[in-house]
């Protein structure tokens, strides 16, 4: 797709929007397998490479796993790196990821969310990347085109962050954002290039000079303390992904935080939810507060490292909450994000009822009715102080 | 490795050849003993040794490291048939 339009809007998919970002970014390398329904950020940004229109070195490679082996090599090198995928793909990277985290480079992979198998699915839930939760990535959940194609510039600053130095995933929710059009606003490559800078290496495997090694066996006698600096370094992300979001609204207009609150500061109910689904929630939203309910929603937009403290006082005026996954942990309590919520509230003094729904799995649609018999639910709670059902899957 | 608190991140080791600071010697059960007079300084030995434990000095085998030197044999049998210059011992003997 030609993209003549630099200023002002355009009409963009996910894909198109993720796959110029990454041709505005003009990393030093991409290794890439496509998958659905990431097909087209590789298709696309592969183009580029064809066009010359970008100095990226592009590697294709015969599986995920060796997208992301090939991503941590280029990255040690010291090279700015990028690759993309979905699903399977990043199950079956699933080994690399920790790898790429424990070794404390910044890669940046987008990953437009699609269900796992069993059954096989393509369309959009978040089990693929909630799944590599643990993995020791930064986790970005996007919104709106607009959001994952700004995302993608910010993860760039976050993750090559010397107080940081870790791999950021971008996630956008499959087919919803990744292949719908909508309207938003690029920016001019050199806006792109003044804000995320020069990448500068600590090291390169490539300094034959200066040689250092990669990868070493750590013994009983210091594995624990390379785990304990991997984990202050992603708490340290917080302080860094709120500060790059503001500089990024201070250049462009557009501020992002850790989370985004939708007329949640009187609520007395409110839905906590990420990516789009969040937007089909807040015209629920709009619905009610015509007829007078107090509704609102808490979307994080970061969820690894995730914002306990500012979940916890986001949510501390309000008296009943429901946590919408798109995804169920299988743990038998729940989705993810209802457990980091729930236990973000433990602290609290007055801790809000809460309550885990599990909706849209596999792509199945959630319409604003959905949103609107949550919350419905949600004021029942709130008068009565009972939570009849704990866990249940909605949108059935 | 002594201070732990200034590791480099990520596990990375910034100077090359530290492999030569870990002693591996003990895990050696035979021990490598030459014979001067029979050896005859061919270095296939030394070509051979997977631990690079050969001491070769102006062209001539000296002896082992024995501080890296893992016991394997491979420098006895290479060791050319007609001179047999090292034995392997056992370790303790």
């Amino acid at each position: 797709m030609a993209i003549t339009m630099t200023k002002g809007q355009v009409g963009l998919t996910g894909n198109t929007a993720v796959a110029y970002a990454m041709k505005q970014i003009n990393p030093d390398v991409c290794a890439a397998y496509p998958i659905t329904p990431s097909t087209q950020i590789v298709e696309e940004f592969s183009g580029y490479v064809a066009d010359g229109a970008v100095d990226t070195e592009f590697i294709t490679v015969e599986s995920e796993h060796s997208a992301m082996s090939a991503c941590i090599g280029a990255s040690a090198a010291g090279a700015r790196v990028m690759t993309a995928t979905s699903s399977q793909g990043l199950a079956l990277m699933w080994e690399m990821l920790y790898i790429a985290s424990g070794m404390r480079l910044p890669i940046i992979l987008t990953n437009v969310n699609r269900a796992l198998s069993s059954p096989i699915n393509i369309h959009c839930d978040h089990s693929d990347s909630m799944g590599a939760r643990d993995s020791g990535w930064i986790q970005l959940y996007s919104e709106t085109v607009q959001e994952a194609y700004d995302n993608l510039f910010q993860a760039v600053r976050i993750a090559e962050n010397e107080k940081v130095m870790l791999p950021v995933m971008v996630c956008l929710d499959g087919f919803i954002t990744s292949h719908a059009i909508e309207n938003m606003s690029l920016l001019d490559d050199a806006e792109v290039r003044q804000f995320i800078g020069e990448y500068k290496a600590l090291h390169s495997l490539l300094d034959t000079d200066n040689p250092v090694t990669y990868g070493a066996m750590t013994l009983p006698d210091t594995y624990i303390e390379f785990k304990r600096q991997q984990s202050d370094a992603i708490a340290r992300a917080k302080d860094v992904v709120s500060e790059i979001g503001k500089d990024f609204g201070n250049r462009f207009g557009r501020e992002y935080g850790l989370m985004e609150k939708y007329m949640l500061d009187d609520a007395d109910v409110a839905i906590v939810i990420l990516s789009s689904a969040a937007g089909t929630t807040k015209v629920a939203v709009d619905e009610l507060r015509k007829k007078g309910k107090k509704v609102g929603i808490l979307r994080p937009r970061l969820f690894r490292p995730f914002p306990f403290k500012e979940v916890a006082d986001a949510l501390k005026g309000v008296k009943a909450v429901a946590c919408l996954d798109r995804v169920d942990s299988m743990s038998g309590f729940g989705g993810p994000l209802f457990n980091e919520v729930r236990s973000s509230l433990y602290e609290s003094e007055k801790r809000p009822k809460i309550a885990s729904r599990i909706f849209g799995l596999g792509g199945r649609d959630y319409k604003v009715k959905d949103a609107v018999g949550v919350f419905e639910e949600l004021l029942k709670i709130a008068e009565t102080g009972k939570v009849e059902v704990l866990t249940k899957y909605i949108t059935m | 490795m002594a201070d732990k608190k200034n590791l480099p991140i990520g596990g990375v080791i910034t100077t090359g050849g530290t492999a030569h600071e870990y002693v591996t010697g003990g895990w050696r059960k035979l021990r490598p003993i030459l014979d001067k007079d029979k050896c005859t300084n061919c270095l296939i030995c030394w070509v051979m040794c997977p631990d690079s434990a050969i001491i070769v000095e102006d062209g001539k085998m000296i002896g082992f490291d024995l501080e890296h030197c893992k016991g394997c044999g491979i420098c006895a049998v290479e060791c050319p048939d007609k001179v047999k210059a090292i034995k392997m011992e056992e370790e303790g003997d």
